[in-house]
């Protein structure tokens, strides 16, 4: 029978090529590590951190708008409320960092139980627009709240000392902790999209209402996916709070949560490391454009239609489904 | 002391009713009170020309649409008002017109997301994927017995239709469901799938109740216990299908020339 055939020989084709990927994934995962283990002999470690901070951030997200399928555009509620969090108890209340992190995430991932309750049943632009109000209230409160300083936010915050005796005021010692916070996230990500509850949400992704007549509550499903990015987006936010030692408004504004979708576009959405390369190209243009004479927001804004209309797949993306991709088998790596 | 001859032909019991059920959308009338009573161990067949309300019927007892009037009874409790999931849950599964499997799964993973649940393997996030090979025992079992053996490792999307439609079945029966929606279970296949997927059917009717639409007129008469006519969202006629493929009614509206 020759579709048996056919479907035989792909089959076996498949896996020897995503036995390849596995090893070129593995052998790119190898030099990144090292790179970014040397990373601060030749850059400077506050933008390093900066970038690592921003490109967590942008995997949260896209954990969400790629393995969930649910475009958020609340999450800087997420990345700027974590930031206040954790700046207040390290400051007020002297904890160290760790604790002030993990408090942090602990109150993002409150945050994101409450904006994903009102808003998961909803699909698309629905969606979107509930998270968009409920994130513009969260602005609101922060604006007026008393322990977020108003306009001038949560400033001199101490990173003090990691478990107590390493001291985190240290650039090489704070930025090698801020990388394994990195590592750290960006393994739960992976576990998570890898897990059984991951390939339940694979298949919600797919299709549906087929999940829904296999018993699956769908909106339970999403909603888990919902607070684990929201959490994660926390990790990032509260580590970030540390490194700049403040905690402002433009954190929890819309534009944060805009710019994290630019990120993940850019990038290449539903691929894992996508998101870190996007996160690297906005903080690094945003760094060097700084000082220029070119408008930040005309330059970004002209790189995201770009992307838009050339290379939609977003850069990892767009090499997963290149020759070179394909041949060394990434193009079911999603 | 019970007798075994009554054990083994178990007595066939209404296990999903309903009554009254109807469904507008705006001023028009889909599906206008009907009443269905599908039995245990008994294939039960819902046809009906095109634009008959067949469909709707299905997402009505399904709960995937929400009735206008009528009420929908499950196994003696009324889900008139529950959620899609929880009847899935409740033992009542339904595939879809259209093929619903996961595209770019596998096969057996298509078999295993249906598995997961019922086996507690759904929400640890935790865990690796490698922790759901305990249920691949089964999985092959239900790959096996529809005929999907040598496609277990293909992705769902490069299989033909009728295979697709072959694997929605396994995926479904993973539920161990006792009533069974079947939405045209033999829409574009090939003579050969037909033969497997109606040997399927009869065998897994033996120990549940099975509801279907079909359009295929001789495989109604070959595995259909009892026929129900729709037409303009009313019931037409009911019955055995000898009974009504000679009802003038429903050879007027549905059979036309084609004699059965």
């Amino acid at each position: 029978m020759s579709h048996v055939a056919h479907s035989t020989t792909t089959t076996t084709a498949r896996t020897e090529r995503s036995a390849t990927a596995s090893k070129a994934y593995a052998a790119f995962l190898g030099i990144g590590l090292v790179l970014l283990i040397v990373a601060p002999l030749f850059f400077y470690p506050i933008f390093l951190m900066k970038l690592l901070c921003f490109a967590l951030f942008a995997c949260a997200f896209n954990l969400l708008l790629g393995y969930t399928g649910l475009l958020s555009f609340g999450h800087a509620t997420f990345f700027g409320g974590a930031a206040y969090f954790t700046a207040h108890v390290t400051k007020e209340w002297g904890v160290t960092p760790e604790i002030g992190i993990l408090i942090g995430v602990a109150g993002a991932a409150a945050l994101g139980l409450i904006m994903g309750f009102f808003a998961i049943r909803r699909q698309g632009i629905y969606f979107a627009m509930i998270t968009l109000a409920l994130s513009q209230m969260f602005f609101f409160f922060c604006l007026q709240a008393e322990f977020t300083h108003g306009e001038d936010g949560i400033q001199s915050v101490p990173r003090g000392h990691l478990f107590g005796f390493i001291d985190l005021n240290d650039t090489t010692s704070m930025y090698y902790f801020v990388l394994a916070v990195f590592l750290i996230g960006m393994i739960v990500i992976w576990r998570f999209i890898n897990s059984p509850f991951g390939m339940i949400l694979k298949s919600i992704r797919e299709n549906e209402q087929r999940a829904i007549s296999l018993g699956y509550s769908v909106a339970r499903y999403k909603l888990g996916a919902f607070v684990m990015s929201a959490a994660l987006a926390g990790l990032a936010g509260g580590t970030k709070a540390l490194v700049f030692q403040f905690a402002t408004l433009t954190d929890v504004g819309w534009q944060m949560s805009g710019e994290v979708i630019l990120m993940t576009l850019l990038g290449g959405i539903g691929t894992l490391i996508g998101p870190v390369f996007g996160a690297g190209l906005v903080v690094t243009l945003q760094n060097y454009l700084a000082t220029s004479q070119f408008p930040v927001t005309i330059i970004t804004g002209v790189v995201f239609m770009v992307c838009v209309l050339l290379f939609r797949r977003g850069i990892i993306g767009e090499f997963y489904a290149s020759r070179l991709g394909r041949k060394l088998g990434f193009e079911h790596r999603r | 002391m019970a007798a075994p001859v009554q054990e083994l032909h178990e007595e066939p019991r209404v296990v999903l009713s309903a009554r009254g059920l109807s469904k507008s959308f705006g001023a028009f009338a889909a599906v206008r009170d009907v009443d269905l009573d599908i039995h245990h161990a008994r294939v039960h067949a819902l046809i009906g020309p095109n634009g008959a309300g067949k469909t709707t019927v299905f997402n009505l007892l399904t709960k995937f649409l929400q009735p206008t009037a009528g009420s929908i009874t499950l196994l003696g409790t009324d889900i008139t008002k529950t959620a899609p999931d929880k009847v899935a849950r409740m033992g009542l599964v339904r595939s879809f017109q259209i093929s619903a499997v996961f595209p770019h799964l596998t096969v057996l993973d298509n078999v295993r997301v249906a598995l997961q649940r019922p086996n507690g393997l759904a929400t640890q996030f935790w865990l690796p994927t490698s922790s759901l090979d305990r249920l691949n025992a089964r999985a092959d079992e239900l790959i096996e017995n529809v005929g999907l053996k040598r496609e277990r490792d293909a992705i769902a999307a490069d299989l033909s239709y009728g295979r697709k439609r072959v694997l929605e079945i396994a995926t479904t029966l993973a539920l161990d469901p006792k009533v069974l929606l079947l939405d045209e279970p033999m829409a574009g296949m090939g003579q050969e799938d037909i033969g497997t997927v109606s040997s399927i059917i009869r065998e897994v009717a033996k120990t549940r109740a099975v509801l279907m639409v079909e359009h295929n007129l001789s495989v109604v008469a070959d595995i259909c216990h009892h026929v129900t006519v729709l037409q303009r969202g009313e019931i037409l006629a009911e019955g055995d299908y000898a009974a009504v493929s000679e009802d003038e009614r429903v050879r007027l509206a549905y059979m036309g020339t084609e004699d059965a």
